[in-house]
């Protein structure tokens, strides 16, 4: 059944093939915009990388969450999904799973080309790509007890923001910390772990939370 | 059997009812009528579980249906306001999907025949967003052919619907009251069974 | 005496107006004593000169706003848990308390930085994580304000603050960990291994101050969030009748 609801978000994203460009493009504009704002300065490009990267990756992440319940919500779908005798925490976890999948893994593929225009070393570069691969996981699993808590809310997007930024900020230090770590030349196998701990913390946590919000917000 | 005890329910600071008891016997058909607002969808979301009702309980085969879970889940199909049909996705994909999500399994072939008989043959392919409204809510019915429940909640079913689809539903609703099914159905229109026992329940505003 | 009679709006609604007072006086007599000891009892420090008197309100006001969080949290858990009303919307009294609390901590902590480091802003651990608590708790006031269901308000709101509080510790352990990592000045307001003892009581008459206060303003929001919300109920007309 899990991998049902996996394929079915699949399939939906499949034809839907702009939006999903759409968030990554998203990510690549923003990430280009920094050197215009600051500057062509290598050296001062380079410190600012890991921040500006992930600072982008938090941002997409939740422009492409706010759409995660959005749709099956409206049209009734998400009714269906909580009156169906799957457990609710499978069909979250499978529509968490497909949201990365479709919204995350581009970001993280693309992010070590990015990488290349603020310079980085290929050893960083490769931390860039690690962080994220762990790091992302975790802002889709937090995101979407906030995309879950404003369902059908006016200002939702705006909102999903204020709820769930916050808490993203653990993941943005230690992820950049992680590419930080790397460019200044030390281990950045502690953040790596830190962000491996926050993966298995979520995992366990977040699909609850987010069931309840989904009952919650469709009652 | 399905009863209904002592319910009560508050949306917002309006207490839309209160102290309403039933209960459904197999093969029997409910029709549920008031007026706008007066709280029919917010019954048919208690009944399925959806809702939280302020007091009382619903009980299936004996059971609260708050410790019942999957038993529950699998004994009724709910259709709602919404079609709950994905605009990007064929009809066929849809039911399929949304029979397995209901917990049956269902072949490419016994899927195509549900479609057949709600009227979509040979639109089985189609994208959902180009079929019309009523032809969505067809889609939406096969749903009550492949899932084999034995509750079924219906809201507004009749909405956006042609005579030739009223009448199908009609004969779907007859199907399943011989069997034993029951029903229980939000809507103004009369239906004029001919199996099953009648009752009706008239919500004040 | 039964307590769980109180649970119920109607009957906290009366008590609650009757408790006021006595939070209320008491929060304005500890004010009074707790300034005056700290304005004119208290010496003069050697490092910082006067402007370290700030931390009287500055130190009780943050640990209100952590702590608020915390019993806020527990509050909207406690109101979803149990379908209990009045647990729920005295948690949304209490944010707004905690999260004027956390804003006067920022700021007087802003006001405290400018004379003693020359910058009204410093990114230190704690300056960090604090202006992160007040993100958390703009996040709960607008998600509650956004719904219009006051039932589903109480519920999500739960579920975010109860997420927010499992999340405090690890961002605090973040932001110190981020603060090592960047060698950020880690400005301590009581430096001294000894402080003396003036100071000390004054900050604690002002932290129970700070907290009858906090009592006190909760009780009274709380009553308008009752009629607010009840206004349609039999006892309120029966009151007024």
């Amino acid at each position: 059944m899990f991998r049902w609801i996996v394929l079915r978000d699949l399939t939906l994203a499949w034809r839907r093939r702009a939006d999903v460009l759409s968030t990554l493009f998203f990510f690549v504009i923003v990430v280009s915009l920094f050197p215009l704002g600051i500057g062509p300065e290598t050296q001062l490009l380079r410190s600012i990388a890991p921040g500006v990267v992930w600072v982008a990756a938090l941002l997409a992440s939740m422009l492409s969450l706010s759409r995660v319940f959005a749709n099956d919500y409206q049209d009734g779908t998400l009714e269906q999904m909580l009156v169906s005798p799957q457990p609710l925490y499978l069909v979250v976890m499978g529509k968490v799973l497909a949201q990365w999948l479709v919204s995350e893994v581009p970001l993280v593929l693309i992010a070590p080309l990015i990488g290349v225009q603020f310079d980085l070393a290929p050893k960083t570069l490769l931390i860039l790509f690690v962080s994220l691969l762990i790091g992302t996981p975790v802002l889709s699993l937090i995101g979407s007890i906030g995309a879950a808590l404003t369902l059908g809310l006016r200002g939702g997007g705006v909102l999903i923001a204020l709820l769930i930024l916050p808490l993203y900020i653990p993941v943005l230090i230690f992820g950049a910390g992680a590419v930080e770590a790397s460019i200044m030349g030390t281990s950045p196998q502690a953040n790596v772990y830190i962000l491996g701990a926050l993966l298995a913390v979520s995992l366990v946590f977040a699909p609850w939370a987010t069931s309840a919000a989904l009952r919650i917000s469709l009652e | 059997m399905l009863e209904v005890r002592n319910l009560e329910c508050v949306r917002g600071d309006r207490r839309l009812f209160r102290d309403l008891t039933f209960s459904l016997t197999p093969g029997t058909f409910l029709q549920l009528t008031g007026p706008n607002g007066s709280g029919k969808t917010s019954l048919l979301r208690i009944i399925c579980g959806l809702m939280a009702p302020e007091k009382g309980e619903i009980r299936w085969q004996g059971a609260n249906i708050r410790s019942l879970g999957e038993e529950y889940s699998t004994a009724f199909t709910y259709l709602g306001h919404r079609n709950a049909v994905k605009e990007e996705l064929t009809a066929l994909e849809n039911l399929r999907i949304s029979t397995g999500l209901s917990g049956f399994d269902l072949s490419r072939d016994q899927a195509l025949a549900a479609l057949g008989q709600v009227g979509l043959a040979r639109r089985e392919n189609l994208p959902a967003r180009l079929l019309s409204e009523g032809q969505r809510r067809r889609s939406a019915l096969a749903r009550l052919i492949t899932c084999n429940t034995t509750l079924w909640i219906l809201d507004e079913v009749l909405a956006s619907l042609d005579s030739a689809a009223v009448g199908l539903v009609k004969s779907l609703i007859e199907g399943h009251l011989s069997k034993g099914g029951m029903a229980i159905v939000a809507t103004h229109q009369e239906l004029k069974l001919s199996a099953g026992s009648f009752q009706r329940l008239a919500l004040a505003s | 005496m039964n307590w769980y009679k109180y649970a119920s709006p109607a009957a906290f609604y009366p008590l609650a107006g009757k408790m006021v007072p006595w939070f209320a006086i008491p929060a304005a007599i500890l004010f009074a004593l707790g300034l005056y000891i700290g304005f004119f009892v208290a010496p003069t420090d050697f490092q910082q000169g006067d402007a370290y008197r700030i931390m009287f309100i500055h130190v009780p006001a943050a640990w209100m706003g952590m702590f608020l969080y915390v019993l806020m949290a527990f509050y909207a858990g406690i109101g979803w848990a149990f379908n209990a009303r009045l647990s729920s919307m005295m948690a949304s009294s209490l944010a707004i308390t905690g999260a004027l609390f956390t804003l006067l901590s920022l700021v007087t902590g802003s006001l405290w930085g400018k004379p003693t480091w020359g910058t009204w802003w410093v990114w230190d651990a704690r300056m960090t994580s604090t202006l992160i608590l007040l993100f958390l708790y703009v996040g709960f006031i607008s998600l509650q304000a956004a719904i219009d269901d006051p039932r589903r308000a109480d519920r999500a709101g739960a579920v975010l603050a109860i997420v927010g509080v499992i999340n405090v510790p690890i961002i605090y352990f973040s932001v110190q960990w981020w603060n090592t990592l960047h060698q950020g000045a880690t400005i301590r307001i009581l430096n001294k291994p000894t402080v003396a003892p003036p100071m000390l009581a004054a900050m604690l008459i002002l932290l129970a101050a700070c907290w009858l206060y906090s009592v006190a303003v909760v009780l009274i929001r709380l009553r308008c969030i009752i009629l607010e919300r009840e206004q349609n109920a039999v006892w309120l007309a029966e009151g007024a009748a």
